[in-house]
């Protein structure tokens, strides 16, 4: 079976690639790059004229639900949405119910996702036994089952002697730790950044030193042990800062930002829109500025969602009881051609790069890039296409998304994985 | 929504200066006739021009009988049957500083043409107390009513249609004595 | 120029012609208190409804009276409890009782934002009695008809609020408000007390109680709960008391002969105010509290009153 993709502008900072080229894949690797490629007998044509074609996108950082929180979202359903997005693989967070602390959960997800997923399914496995941030999880067998990473998200592993030795532990695997990283006594029952619109609307804040002290910790603690720790979802301008001058040092560390962190802001809350409430929580207009300076220089290294879906019972109401986080998978590509890349504030190879190239390499993981011989995971992009964001429309079975009504122009076109188009 | 046109023009004058001053004479006079002087007797003006006509009054029977009555002021918005459709109401306040319980209440204002207002404010005055009566004081009838109001002293009678308006112009807030009929000016 | 919105949410949104005629219309209801009958018809027919999510005797009452003496029908509706332990959000409450058709809804809970999202949610108007730390705007209206009566006028006054800011809706409302209508504010209290970036609504920080009430027309004390101790704000009542609690000689010490000291209520004793301070010729405190009926019914009025013509 073979596809070939004709005519569309091929981006892949991979390989430094940006021309119009057509794209040979014979069943589910990339054959070849070039000018003109002639269609095997039995390809199938894909026309990609005006469209822009890149190595599948990978988010690694989504909470994907399965097992115990079907109701929010389940792998067939989250994996839908990442198609739907443009992302031929995700990476999936270990908070489930029960914790997936152990390889028999491991198992469970990569089991469904290789049933009902329709994109690569890359598991996460917890660092501490049910998130409890006391004892170790038995790393080596999460690790040989699969786990491509290691995270408590949702919650940071307060205890600095446990953290460090979770880091050393896991040296042998070339998989990092992903660092939540929130000192939950300066960010307890807070449901805001603490500024001046906290101070406006009461809503008690957590001031951005609540992430950037733990950040400073990780960095730390990944030069003592040599480990690689990388920052989930950085947030303020403190933290880029911290990780800017620690790669400077030299130290194992890596970042990745959300596209709702470089879109929104803390005034955002003013409508008291619970869709506007996650962890870490939207900043100053500041945070958001160097979030995408650094972005563009590479000190974040990728861009991940933190896809959160939650029932719409948990989101609605009062605002400070509400559930933290929102659903991303199916906006971020939309949202970051049509604010970003359309207003040039931001080059289109760096975020393709930034969606494939670097999650891949971050985490050692097949893909992000379009050679020969690669996976043939295609992300190709329709640059003009106008669409209205209708959370009522996504894949995923939740809609908590701020971000219904926007008008966007550019989205994803179809989602190529290991040669079949999974989305459309 | 308004229910006054937005462009009036004056079409004729109905009391000059003179007139209008002769009426309160002539309605101070009826007043102490009527009631056999001014004992137990009490002004309530609606606001706005109903409270300076009857100071005016007030000030007439102090000239004729020497003696000098209480005035009150009454808002009757809190007692209108129309609020939902006069927009958003605003509240000048009822200021009675004297008890009207079994006095005379003579209540004075400026043009009477529904009814709707006096039978507010009749409404109003007997939550505030128990008068012993209540007289109607008018400057201007203009017809039309839809309740069955009557006024006891009358300045003037005057038939007018309903599209038109009648402006009573005061000293005190207008800068003139003139009460006017005004029409819409034709677009 | 008349009331025009549908509710009564924040101060932070009205602009001072607004906040002007709420205490106007107040102030020309006063009179109603002192008649035999007290009972005007305005607002015969129309349902108000109390949904308190959140405990206040006091508060639920001064709305009440307020409705019934407009002639309104009342009804109080206690939906305190965890919405989640009934299994329904609290939006879910607010409409069904919506769905019986009340012509206003007077809303407290405990979280800030609720009665904004119940002004979104509900066709009928919206009083906000008191949003988590948010607002509280007929608070800050029956202070300012207070003031006024007091003072004559808004302009130039001083004020100084003191205690703890920055859980306090009622210095939210209160800032706000007096900073449209030209009045300088100062916030007094224990750093920890004191919310971030505080300035910016336009006020002046302090953190010593003797300097704050130094020279200001009027001293506004809040009362101190219990839990900020046990929250690591406070090291103790005793020393908050001791260095932040408004005493006679601190008074007659350092604040002008002719200050007003005003609070929300109810005043913790010994805490915030001394007995003779709360109790004395400066306080204007049982003032507040029938002021608190008088604005209570202009805004209920200004509401439920001209419904349909109100908006243009």
């Amino acid at each position: 079976m073979s596809l070939l993709i004709r005519n569309g502008r091929v981006v892949d900072p991979a390989n430094s690639v940006d021309a119009v080229q057509d794209v040979l894949i014979d069943s589910d690797r990339i054959q070849r790059i070039g000018r003109d490629v002639a269609a095997p007998p039995d390809a199938t044509v894909l026309d990609a004229t005006g469209k822009v074609v890149c190595p599948g996108f990978i988010d690694i950082h989504v909470h994907l639900r399965e097992p115990g929180l079907e109701y929010k979202e389940t792998v067939a359903t989250g994996t839908r949405a990442a198609a739907a997005g443009g992302f031929t693989a995700v990476a999936c967070m270990a908070n489930t119910q029960p914790v997936n602390d152990n390889r028999s959960i491991t198992d469970y997800i990569l089991a469904k996702a290789a049933t009902e997923g329709i994109v690569r399914v890359y598991p996460i496995g917890a660092v501490t036994r049910g998130l409890g941030g006391k004892e170790l999880a038995e790393l080596a067998e999460l690790a040989e089952a699969g786990c491509v990473a290691f995270s408590d998200d949702g919650r940071c592993v307060m205890n600095a002697a446990l953290y460090r030795r979770a880091m050393e532990y896991t040296l042998p695997f070339g998989a990092p730790l992903i660092s939540h990283a929130e000192d939950h006594d300066l960010s307890h029952d807070t449901a805001m950044n603490e500024g001046v619109v906290s101070t406006e609307l009461g809503i008690p804040g957590a001031p951005a030193a609540a992430e950037d002290v733990m950040v400073a910790r990780d960095i730390l603690l990944a030069e003592l042990t040599g480990a690689h720790v990388h920052i989930a979802h950085v947030s303020t301008a403190g933290a880029v800062r911290l990780v800017r001058d620690a790669k400077a040092r030299g130290v194992r560390v890596t970042a990745e930002v959300t596209p709702h962190h470089l879109l929104l802001t803390e005034e955002a809350v003013r409508g008291f829109d619970s869709n506007t409430k996650m962890n870490p929580p939207l900043r100053t207009k500041r945070d958001a500025e160097v979030l995408l300076e650094a972005l563009i220089d590479g000190t974040i290294d990728c861009i991940a969602t933190d896809h959160a879906p939650h029932a719409a019972s948990e989101k609605e109401g009062e605002y400070d009881l509400a559930a933290f986080g929102i659903v991303g998978l199916e906006t971020a590509v939309g949202l970051l051609l049509d604010r970003l890349v359309r207003t040039g504030a931001l080059p289109l190879a760096t975020l393709v790069a930034r969606l494939s190239r670097d999650p891949a390499r971050l985490l050692g993981l097949p893909g992000g890039s379009l050679a020969a011989g690669a996976p043939a995971d295609v992300t190709i992009l329709d640059l003009e296409a106008p669409w209205t964001v209708d959370p009522a429309r996504f894949q995923s079975k939740s809609r908590n998304s701020p971000f219904g009504g926007w008008a966007i122009t550019g989205r994803p076109w179809r989602t190529i994985v290991g040669g079949r188009i999974v989305w459309q | 929504m308004s229910t006054r046109p937005s462009r009036l023009r004056e079409k004729a004058q109905v009391l000059d200066e003179t007139a209008l001053d002769r009426a309160l004479t002539r309605i101070a006079h009826e007043i102490l006739e009527r009631n056999g002087g001014a004992k137990e007797l009490a002004f309530v003006g609606l606001r706005t021009r109903g409270v300076t006509l009857a100071q005016r009054l007030n000030a007439k029977i102090a000239a004729i009988d020497g003696t000098t009555l209480p005035v009150g002021t009454l808002d009757i918005t809190l007692y209108r049957d129309d609020l939902d459709m006069r927009g958003a109401p605003v509240i000048r306040g009822t200021d009675i500083p004297f008890s009207i319980k079994n006095k005379t209440v003579v209540l004075v204002d400026d043009v009477l043409f529904t009814g709707r207002t006096i039978r507010a404010a009749l409404d109003a005055l007997i939550d505030l107390g128990r008068p012993k009566m209540i007289q109607l004081a008018i400057l201007v009838d203009r017809g039309h009513r839809e309740l069955p109001i009557r006024p006891d002293y009358v300045g003037k009678n005057l038939p007018t249609s309903k599209r038109e308006s009648v402006a009573v112009r005061l000293r005190e807030h207008d800068g003139e004595d003139r009460v006017v009929i005004e029409e819409p000016e034709e677009a | 120029m008349g009331w025009t919105r549908k509710d009564l949410v924040t101060m932070r949104e009205l602009d001072a012609a607004e906040i002007v005629l709420l205490v106007d219309t107040a102030a020309s209801l006063q009179e109603i208190a002192g008649r035999e009958i007290k009972k005007v018809p305005a607002l015969r027919g129309k349902t108000i409804v109390n949904l308190f999510y959140e405990n206040s005797t006091r508060t639920r009452t001064s709305f009440e009276i307020a409705g019934k003496w407009l002639s309104a029908d009342v009804i109080n509706f206690s939906a305190s409890g965890s919405s989640a332990a009934k299994g329904e959000s609290f939006i879910d409450t607010a409409k069904n009782i919506a769905a019986m058709s009340p012509d206003v809804v007077v809303v407290r809970h405990s979280s800030a934002g609720a009665a904004s999202i119940l002004a979104r949610e509900l066709s009928c108007g919206v009083v906000n009695a008191g949003d988590g730390a948010h607002e509280h705007p007929t608070q800050a209206l029956l202070d300012l008809l207070t003031i006024r009566e007091h003072k004559g006028h808004f302009e130039g006054l001083s004020v100084a609020i003191v205690g703890d800011i920055a859980h306090s809706r009622v210095a939210r409302s209160n800032i706000h408000a007096m900073r449209k209508l030209g009045m300088t504010v100062t916030v007094a209290g224990p750093p920890t007390l004191i919310p971030p970036f505080v300035q910016e609504l336009g006020v002046k920080v302090s953190y010593r109680l003797e300097d704050a009430i130094r020279d200001v027309d009027v001293v506004m004390m809040l009362r101190l709960q219990q839990e900020r101790m046990t929250a690591g704000l406070i090291p103790s009542i005793r020393e908050y008391s001791r260095y932040w609690g408004l005493t006679l000689d601190k008074l007659r010490a350092h604040a002008r002969p002719d200050v007003l000291i005003m609070h929300p209520g109810p005043v913790n004793r010994g805490v915030e105010l001394s007995p003779e301070v709360a109790d004395g010729p400066f306080s204007v405190i049982l003032d507040q509290v029938a002021k608190g009926v008088a604005v209570r019914m202009g805004v209920l009025f200004l509401l439920a009153g001209a419904k349909g013509g109100g908006g243009a």
